[in-house]
């Protein structure tokens, strides 16, 4: 036995552990992971704050006025985005009412009565759905969806609404496929898979034992579903929603090509509105000074909602994960 | 022996600077950007020295050459010449091209319906809603105009095309210059917007009773129903290569400091009414000669030989006496030396 060997024995023995090889590594590997996690928090706050003093100008300028007032005129530099705010908000909550029953219903089947063999062709497919450029979703809304939610739905409800009812003010617009109610559809169609996806992982999250013990006692498959595995993914499913309204809320290009992009509050379900995203999207490469500023209040604004409705999901997967 | 190294040498050092200085950027206008790349391309083939030319916007074109990033900026609305003293910048013209109203009404046909410019901005204005208004009905006697409210539909992003388009209407019509008035982008009074010219174009053929406004190549390229309109000459023109050719022929471009042009209603007998030119934009004083000289070296490439790619593009060229104006101009870019980078 070599020298060495004997004197680390005794070590050992005096209950000292062997440095381990790869030690030496250990500093940088920590100094590695902490650089990149603070370099994250640095590059979102630094986006925040860039957007404030960019956008400073506008917001000290018209105040509250920014968020309450509809006026938006580039020529007279008069800006208010209540129109792409209310827009924004309406948009993002009728894709997650559209979207919603679908992706749970896609969520339900895939874990709870998909024969194995569809189990992966369709998974596959929810996947495929998500990964589709909104821009593609953008050209084959207009040009594809557009007529034919005219022609289909539009015009057959406006023509059906009895003059002077609630039903024909929520109807009113311009009958060509687009507006707020075709952009929402639109939506529903890209946060779908993206929600089908994260309800199917929380539902196959749930313990074998937990839903056999419900068929056991002979529920259906759907009181299994209702009364069994959704209560038990209930706040995950939330987090879910949220991560999906989150998405909705900052879509560009695909709404920016259907809603119509008319400043100001939409009349009705077939006017014409704009979003947040669309209107900075649309008015950016031209702008004026002030113009430029009022976008990056606006940039603000979305980044406020976004990150509201993000820190709600986070504090719901939280309590999730403590059950 | 040692001669013919040093040539070798001298040549590769001469060549080695001529592709550092070649390698030539713009950035600007979206509108003429196909008939520059276009010629960028034969350019290359040409005389092996590229051009690199980004189409990034109008605004953003005049804030790049602010900046000093590109060696050329590009914009559909040109400075006017107190800006461009100001900026120490000089501009000039490449291309024109005309902006069509274009419209869906079944059964009438390209050209069969007339238009003047006070009654596009009532349209735009919301004042006339119906097809078979009185008014519109008394300039198209002999057309069945239907019995349709008019859905106006405008561009949603900031671009030239409604910078040229408004900028007509508020020439037209003191309530849009009061009103809504002429820039980029406006607070259209009534409408939908569709980005792009390709958006304004699906609205338009999608909805029945439409009315829009597009680049004439995409007016011409989707067979789009457009309007005669009514002249300064008062006389009814089609939308065509010839009526913007007269619309720029007919402009006094050596009255005009800067080459600030509008070429709206213009006095030609067959001149278009809503034609613009497409501009660049220099640095007065250029900080390295060579680069100031190459990109001018483009320009007079493009004028002497680009005329056939403009054409199959849809652009209309320069009339020959303007490019000659043009190139008059280019004295006033000079060097660090002062001494013009182009002769």
């Amino acid at each position: 036995m070599p020298p060495s060997t004997i004197g680390r024995t005794a070590a050992v023995g005096a209950h000292r552990r062997p440095t381990p090889r790869g030690s030496a590594f250990e500093p940088l590997f920590r100094a590695v992971c902490f650089s990149a996690a603070t370099a994250l928090l640095a590059a979102l706050g630094g986006v925040l704050v860039s957007l404030a003093i960019g956008g400073w100008p506008a917001i000290s300028r018209f105040g509250l006025g920014f968020i309450t007032s509809v006026t938006w005129d580039p020529v007279q530099d008069v800006y208010g985005a209540a129109g792409p705010i209310v827009g924004t908000l309406i948009t993002s909550a009728l894709a997650l009412l559209f979207a919603l029953p679908i992706a749970a219903g896609v969520a339900f089947f895939l874990v709870e009565l998909c024969p194995p063999i569809l189990r992966r062709p369709i998974g596959t497919a929810v996947e495929l759905l998500a990964g589709i450029p909104s821009i593609v979703y953008g050209m084959w809304g207009l040009f594809v969806f557009a007529p034919v939610f005219s022609k289909w739905v539009e015009l057959p409800a406006m023509s059906a609404a009895p003059a002077g009812s609630t039903w024909q003010t929520l109807v009113q617009g311009i009958p060509n496929g687009s507006g707020i109610l075709a952009a929402s559809i639109i939506l529903a169609v890209m946060i779908l898979p993206f929600m089908a996806a994260t309800l199917r992982e929380l539902l196959m999250a749930v313990p074998a034992q937990v839903r056999e013990s419900a068929y056991g006692l002979g529920a259906t498959t759907g009181e299994v579903v209702m009364k069994v595995t959704l209560p038990y993914v209930r706040r995950g499913a939330i987090g879910a929603v949220m991560l999906g309204l989150g998405r909705a809320l900052g879509e560009t290009m695909a709404v920016t090509f259907i809603i119509g992009n008319a400043h100001g509050l939409p009349k009705g379900m077939f006017d014409a509105g704009s979003t947040i995203a669309s209107t900075i999207a649309n008015e950016f490469n031209e702008a004026g000074p002030l113009q430029s500023s009022a976008l990056l209040a606006l940039g603000l604004v979305l980044f406020v909602i976004t990150f509201t409705v993000l820190a709600l999901a986070r504090l719901l997967l939280r309590d999730q994960a403590r059950l | 022996m040692k001669t013919l190294f040093t040539a070798a040498i001298a040549a590769a050092v001469c060549f080695g600077g001529i592709a550092l200085a070649a390698d030539l950027s713009g950035a600007g206008a979206t509108f003429p950007a196909p008939v520059y790349a276009k010629w960028a391309e034969a350019y290359k083939t040409q005389t092996g020295n590229a051009l690199n030319y980004q189409a990034i916007g109008s605004g953003g074109g005049v804030k790049q050459i602010n900046a000093k990033t590109v060696d050329f900026g590009a914009s559909d609305k040109p400075l006017t010449a107190d800006v461009l003293a100001a900026d120490g910048l000089q501009q000039f013209p490449t291309v024109v091209g005309g902006v069509v109203p274009v419209m869906n009404l079944p059964g009438i046909k390209p050209g069969e319906i007339r238009i003047t410019g006070p009654i596009l901005a009532d349209i735009y204005r919301g004042i006339r809603t119906k097809w078979n208004d009185p008014v519109i009905a008394s300039y198209n006697r002999g057309v069945k105009l239907p019995d349709m409210p008019i859905t106006v539909v405008h561009r949603s992003d900031g671009s030239g095309t409604t910078f040229l388009f408004t900028s007509y209407l508020s020439l037209q019509a003191p309530h849009w210059k009061s009103g809504p008035g002429a820039s980029d982008s406006v607070n259209w009074p009534v409408g939908i917007g569709g980005k792009g010219n390709d958006g304004v174009a699906a609205f338009v053929k999608q909805t029945p009773g439409a009315i829009g406004y597009v680049e004439y190549a995409y007016a011409k390229q989707n067979h789009m129903t457009y309007a005669l309109m009514q002249n300064k000459a008062k006389r009814w023109v089609a939308p065509d290569a010839g009526a913007f050719a007269a619309a720029a022929a007919g402009a006094k471009w050596s009255a005009a400091p800067g080459f600030y042009l509008l070429l709206l209603d213009q006095p030609g007998a067959n001149a278009w009414p809503i034609t613009g030119a497409t501009f660049i934009l220099m640095h007065s004083r250029q900080e390295n000669a060579q680069t100031g000289h190459d990109v001018l070296a483009f320009f007079d490439w493009a004028y002497k030989n680009g005329n056939p790619a403009a054409e199959a593009l849809d652009y209309v060229p320069l009339p020959d006496p303007v490019k000659s104006l043009v190139r008059a101009s280019w004295k006033k870019i000079v060097g660090a030396d002062g001494k013009p980078v182009w002769h």
